[in-house]
């Protein structure tokens, strides 16, 4: 195989029509749809005694109110609770609409059809619900003082608690020469992706079919929860994907209750309707992640050999458990990143508040667990006074430990073991990169001009591409050009470049005839979907395994067309050739035409696979027993576990004196996603990652009062970073290929964000000298920080 | 997030638009940047919009001797860029370089901006800095001249009645020999202050101080003006200490703690943005004298 | 309840007037989009921070989610979609995206193509660091702004080359 476009920096195809503004995102499709709005809940814990729409109904443009008491069959059940898990003894849905409680302000209560959504939203102002309020729990130690309940069958607000441990920990940190205990926590953050969520659903009662367009992470999903949910057979239910703006996990989740609720709705009034999310709704009823709180101790040698270490930590997972024990059980298992601690236990409670649910955002629970770890090395570097890279060296899983077993399960329920890399190449890179070794100098130089600096690093090793599989289709057409269909959606990782990448290089064509679909059910039935940057590794593998079926397909069929043996035949630039004899040569439509055996000519193509147009042995069938007509082939990709790609970051910070501003001077990134199909595109995701790192580490939390109220629900006050706020990243890469699939390919797409607030940490700490504990930290409380130090009487 | 209905209003001269305020009890529709998001999350609702973007002679950023006069349709953007403004006032461009983003400043209104009396916007607080005032129009009261010192009257409330359009604002230049500044600390580039300050310090032939004051914004209910003259008083430009300003400034204000910053630092940050744009603006002074 | 009066209003967009009659309430973002059905102007937000949704109105980036569509009545409005060539090829800062991978979903890059597109009209040849504060008030979640910032200094040289005899 001539690779000449893996591995490239190759133009995304996606770009053109997404430019020009020919993109089409949720709200660009059904313009003449009807609108809906949502009469949410204003309070955190509230029963819903009433519901009066008397003073709607006059409206002009109003089409349908709808209450739970209007939900039929399986619709009036709670949503499904996606991954069940053992440990999740007392998992909890919503309904698509509140049945008499409401969980948090936000929570869907009384559905608005009409002719636009601006009388959607005058409808929804006119309708009255009486509640009773209800205490409500916010953040997690009420949560955890199980004072008020959130679920009043729920004992302590605990939806699920979960050990895992290898070895003895605790004895081991009894034996240890050293010990610290560390406190340790992250905020609440989210996803926000530019476009908000959005369904279009249009019901055909002629067919007695059901289309529906939404921005989400997983058709194929949605389609089987629709189905369900609506009692319609899965055949007469197609979701369709179209351009999504941005997931970064939080369209993941499904179905959510619009995504039954639209639907049902257009099935019900018999009309296309639409529900476009607005910013407000996202931020209120859609899904937040990253707040924990972790109790760490860790035992270890003088030398800073980590010999135990016990993590104990409380999950917010806010009101609902619809995606399980994913995120927590992430951060349990990945917070070891490249180390081996001897002996380690980790134990969580998964607990209920009046908030937004907690799904997975982009890093899905290592964010918290590598800052836990991270803090950890840096705590014992402080203590021992030793280089906080030497620290982090010693602790390092070696090249020749690989494939490393570290005896727990991880978060696809299969053992955790790495498949490669090699981590001491990687800090190497990294310290040259950042210049580790000489910023004592420049820290010197900078103290003279009155300037505060800092350095901080931090590691991580993220378990990319879980299973259980995706796959692919492929067809080549009898123009040559090449279609390609794999299940799972894209938003905005460059999937179609990516893909038609591995299969123009599988196939031999020119990359400008793959023409690539994703998340189209109507081209693809069987997929899992886009997340735990997985799409790389699975849907990659998948279409490179179904390129080669059409290639061998193709050589065969070549193979008789030019009286050659398979063996001597190469594809090339879209033509099988004899091998080194390019004059004996047949295209690739051609052979796709052959493919075919004919009684029509409908075309002039067509015509050569015609009945009396070939020679045939007239003792066989024409398609042979075990083949199928059509130069085409399905294929999946289903490994035995993930693959573990893994990456080191440094960053240098400084810190006003005055004012306690932090301003980013460099940030340094060294990443191994194993082969790289695409580097531009890597790069893409490693900028966009640390970015929204940073975002989280310096800028981004959900700040909620204690009656459950989100304060700052806007764009103006929860602070996504501006171009301003983001300086120049500078990246290196190391490629040690997974043995784990056919491509040698490790995810990329989360890595970015996962270890910012840890790095972020260890440099202010190291340009101020106070211990950071807590992230994201504001110029605040840095300022804070600094005032608790003086009054302690410690020098800086 | 759409806005609830409104009856939309359309005058081509000042009086037609005071006359149809009156008559509805509407709002005043200028450059909408602050107007229109609280209608479109539905905190405002007014029963009518008086839209007064084709209404003449309103337009026009008038230098003079003594003052800048900017009518109430003149952009941020276009009062940023105007050079003579510039020359006769810098601490005009200085600020609105501040006022959140150039494509907001390129809608949005200067005069706009005033009225809407925000604590933390950065106009209101030049206004008051330079002791200048809003020209009101009302059916009922006629044409009105008022000092800044009495129109910011709380949060997001000022002294324009119900019926009247600020038809444009004064901004005194300073004395001769004056020097300004403008600093201000934001959680993001472009969002409101943490805390702001504009400073006027004006020196005397000999390059001493005569005059020092500093307009403070998020830090109170309406921006907080300090006189702090005498605190320089007779000092050279080059020999000034202005800590007892910070003592001035930190009795005048009253921050309160929100989301992004406590009281405390917002109290810290009123110190050493004062001491800072004290600073700047005598050294800004100083080539302003000849020597 | 009595239907909302309708207004008419003529939208220039993109040299191609349109005539709409619509209720005062409607934003420009929505009647670019619904009612005019340009769709690659974008919301992001509706309140004015994102960016998503900047056009140009006489040649100047504004927020159409902060603007009635009849206050612009009678005003020139150009797009993402206006910013291509008149052949339909990509515009210089259409390009430029392409070139240096300054989008990833797409969603916020139309209002970075209009808002840049403006700002090269009076700044042709921007130091980095002033193609950073060209873009400072637009949010883009995915990329984390460094092609973007790559793309305005791309942009200025195609367009240097375009122009070129």
């Amino acid at each position: 195989m001539t690779t000449k476009l893996f591995g490239q920096r190759i133009r995304r195809v996606e770009d053109p029509r997404l430019l020009s503004g020919r993109g089409r995102y949720l709200d660009d499709l059904g313009h003449d749809a009807l609108a809906v709005a949502f009469v949410r809940s204003p309070h955190a814990h509230a029963r819903v005694l009433d519901i009066d729409v008397s003073a709607a109904l006059e409206v002009e443009g109003l089409v349908a109110i709808f209450s739970y008491d209007d939900l039929d069959g399986k619709t009036s059940e709670p949503l499904p609770l996606l991954i069940p898990h053992p440990a999740l003894t007392h998992g909890r849905t919503p309904y698509a609409l509140a049945k008499d409680e409401v969980n948090h302000v936000g929570e869907a209560i009384v559905m608005v059809v009409a002719s636009d959504r601006y009388v959607a939203e005058d409808v929804v102002g006119l309708i009255r619900v009486d509640y009773e309020l209800l205490p409500p729990v916010v953040g997690v130690e009420r949560a955890r003082d199980g004072g008020a309940l959130v679920h009043d069958d729920v004992p302590g607000n605990v939806a699920a608690t979960m050990v895992q441990e290898v070895g003895d920990a605790a004895a081991a940190i009894d034996a240890s020469p050293r010990r610290q205990r560390l406190q340790l926590s992250i905020e609440r953050s989210a996803s926000m992706p530019m476009e908000g969520k959005g369904v279009l659903a249009r019901w055909d009662a002629d067919d007695e079919s059901l289309l529906v367009h939404t921005s989400t992470q997983t058709s194929t999903s949605v389609r089987q929860a629709i189905a369900a949910k609506l009692s319609l057979p899965v055949d007469r239910v197609e979701v369709v994907t179209p351009d999504v703006g941005g997931g970064f996990g939080v369209k993941i989740v499904h179905p959510w209750p619009e995504e039954i609720l639209v639907p049902w709705a257009s099935v019900r009034l018999n009309r296309p309707v639409k529900w476009v999310e607005d910013r407000r709704e996202h931020f209120i009823s859609s899904a937040h992640e990253r707040g924990q709180l972790h109790d760490v101790t860790v035992g270890y040698g003088d030398d800073g050999r980590v010999t135990g270490l016990s993590v104990q930590f409380w999950h917010d997972n806010g009101a609902y458990t619809p995606y399980g024990l994913i995120v927590p059980i992430i951060t349990s298992t990945q917070l070891l990143g490249p180390y081996k601690p001897t002996a380690y236990r980790v134990e969580f409670a998964s607990l209920y508040t009046n908030t937004v649910m907690v799904t997975p955002y982009r890093g899905a629970g290592r964010p918290q667990g590598c800052f836990v770890m991270e803090r950890v090395m840096d705590a014992i570097a402080a203590d021992l006074g030793l280089d906080r890279a030497l620290v982090r060296e010693r602790n390092f899983i070696q090249p020749d430990e690989m494939p490393y077993d570290h005896g727990l399960t991880f978060q696809d329920g299969r053992p955790l073991i790495y498949d490669s890399g090699d981590f001491p190449a990687s800090l190497s890179k990294l310290k040259q990169l950042v210049g580790w070794d000489d910023f004592a100098k420049y820290r010197e130089r900078a103290a003279a001009e009155g300037r505060r600096v800092g350095i901080g690093l931090a590691c991580y090793v993220e378990g990319t591409g879980v299973g259980p599989y995706e796959g692919g289709h492929i067809r080549v057409e009898t123009d040559g050009s090449v279609v390609v269909s794999t299940g799972l959606t894209t938003q905005g990782q460059g999937h179609q470049t990516m893909l038609a990448q591995i299969v123009a290089d599988e196939l031999g064509v020119p990359m400008e005839r793959v023409r690539v679909t994703t998340g189209d059910t109507r081209r693809f039935k069987y997929a899992v979907g886009t997340f735990a940057s997985r799409t790389a590794v699975m849907s990659g593998s998948a279409v490179a395994l179904t390129a080669r079926k059409v290639r061998a397909k193709a050589l065969r069929i070549a193979s008789n067309a030019l009286e050659a043996a398979v063996d001597d035949l190469e594809i090339v630039d879209g033509h099988v050739q004899v091998k080194g004899s390019p004059g004996s040569q047949v295209d690739l439509g051609a052979v796709a035409v052959l493919s075919n055996p004919l009684r029509y000519a409908f075309d002039e193509a067509a015509a050569r696979a015609t009945q009396f147009a070939t020679p045939h042995d007239p003792d066989q069938p024409p398609v042979a027993a075990d083949d199928e007509p059509g130069l085409e082939g399905s294929g999946f990709f289903s490994p035995t576990r993930s693959t573990f790609a893994n990456g080191m970051h440094a960053v240098v910070v400084e810190t006003d004196p005055d004012t306690a501003e932090v301003k980013i001077l460099r940030y340094c990134v060294v990443h191994d996603c194993g082969t790289i199909i695409n580097p531009m595109i890597v790069e893409g995701q490693v900028h966009g990652g640390v970015a929204q790192g940073i975002g989280g580490a310096l800028f981004e939390r959900m700040e909620y009062d204690e009656s459950g109220q989100l304060l700052n629900a806007s764009y103006m006050d929860f602070l996504m970073p501006y171009a301003s706020e983001i300086p120049h990243i500078e990246i290196d890469h190391l490629e040690t290929p997974s043995p784990l699939n056919p491509l040698g390919v490790k995810g990329a797409g989360e890595a970015g964000v996962i270890p910012v607030s840890a790095a972020i940490a260890a440099a202010i700490e190291d340009a101020e000298g106070v211990v950071i504990t807590a992230m994201p930290i504001s110029p605040s409380e840095l300022f804070d920080l600094r005032r608790a130090r003086e009054q302690r009487g410690e020098a800086r | 997030m759409k806005p609830a209905p409104f009856a939309y209003l359309l005058p081509s001269t000042v009086d037609e638009a005071a006359e149809m305020l009156a008559a509805t009890g509407g709002k005043v529709l200028a450059g909408g940047q602050s107007l229109i998001p609280l209608m479109s999350m539905r905190l405002a609702a007014p029963p009518a919009l008086v839209d007064i973007n084709r209404v003449g002679g309103i337009t026009d950023i008038e230098v003079g001797d003594d003052a800048v006069r900017v009518g109430a349709l003149v952009r941020h953007a276009a009062l940023e860029a105007h050079a003579p403004a510039y020359d006769a006032n810098p601490l005009l461009r200085r600020a609105l370089r501040h006022v959140a983003h150039a494509t907001i400043r390129n809608r949005g209104t200067t005069v706009g901006s005033i009225v809407h009396a925000d604590p933390a916007g950065e106009m209101p607080a030049v206004l008051r800095l330079l002791g200048g005032s809003v020209e009101a129009v009302s059916q009922a009261r006629g044409r009105r001249s008022i000092d800044a010192a009495d129109f910011f009257v709380g949060p997001l409330e000022s002294a324009l009645g119900e019926d009247e359009i600020a038809v444009g604002v004064v901004f005194p230049r300073p004395p001769a020999g004056s020097g300004s500044s403008w600093l201000e600390i934001s959680r993001r580039r472009g969002d409101y202050a943490l805390v702001g300050v504009g400073a006027v310090v004006t020196l005397d032939s000999d390059r001493n101080v005569i005059g020092a004051a500093v307009s403070l914004i998020s830090v109170g209910a309406t921006p907080v003006h300090v006189d702090v003259g005498h605190v320089g008083a007779d000092s050279a430009y080059d020999d000034v200490d202005w800590s007892g300003a910070t003592e001035l400034v930190d009795a005048a204000i009253s921050p309160e703690a929100d989301i992004h910053a406590t009281a405390d630092y917002r109290r810290h940050l009123a110190q050493v943005l004062t001491r800072r744009a004290l600073a700047e603006a005598t050294a800004d002074a100083a080539p302003r004298v000849a020597a | 309840m009595t239907p909302e009066p309708l207004h008419e209003v003529t939208l220039t967009v993109n040299h191609v007037p349109h005539q709409l009659r619509l209720p005062a309430r409607r934003l420009l973002s929505d009647a670019l989009r619904h009612d005019v059905r340009l769709t690659g102007t974008h919301v992001g937000c509706e309140h004015g921070v994102c960016g998503a949704c900047t056009v140009l109105l006489d040649g100047q980036p504004i927020r159409s989610c902060l603007m009635f569509a009849v206050t612009a009545d009678g005003a020139s409005i150009t797009t993402t979609e206006g910013c291509l060539e008149p052949d339909g090829e990509l515009g210089a800062v259409q390009e430029a995206f392409h070139d240096c991978h300054a989008l990833q979903c797409g969603f916020c890059t139309p209002g970075f193509i209009t808002t840049i597109t403006a700002y090269l009209e009076t700044h042709p040849n921007p130091s980095e660091q002033q193609a950073r504060e060209a873009i400072g008030g637009n949010l883009c979640r995915c990329t984390g702004y460094q092609n973007i910032v790559a793309a305005v200094l791309r942009a200025a040289e195609i367009k240097r080359e375009r122009s070129a005899p």
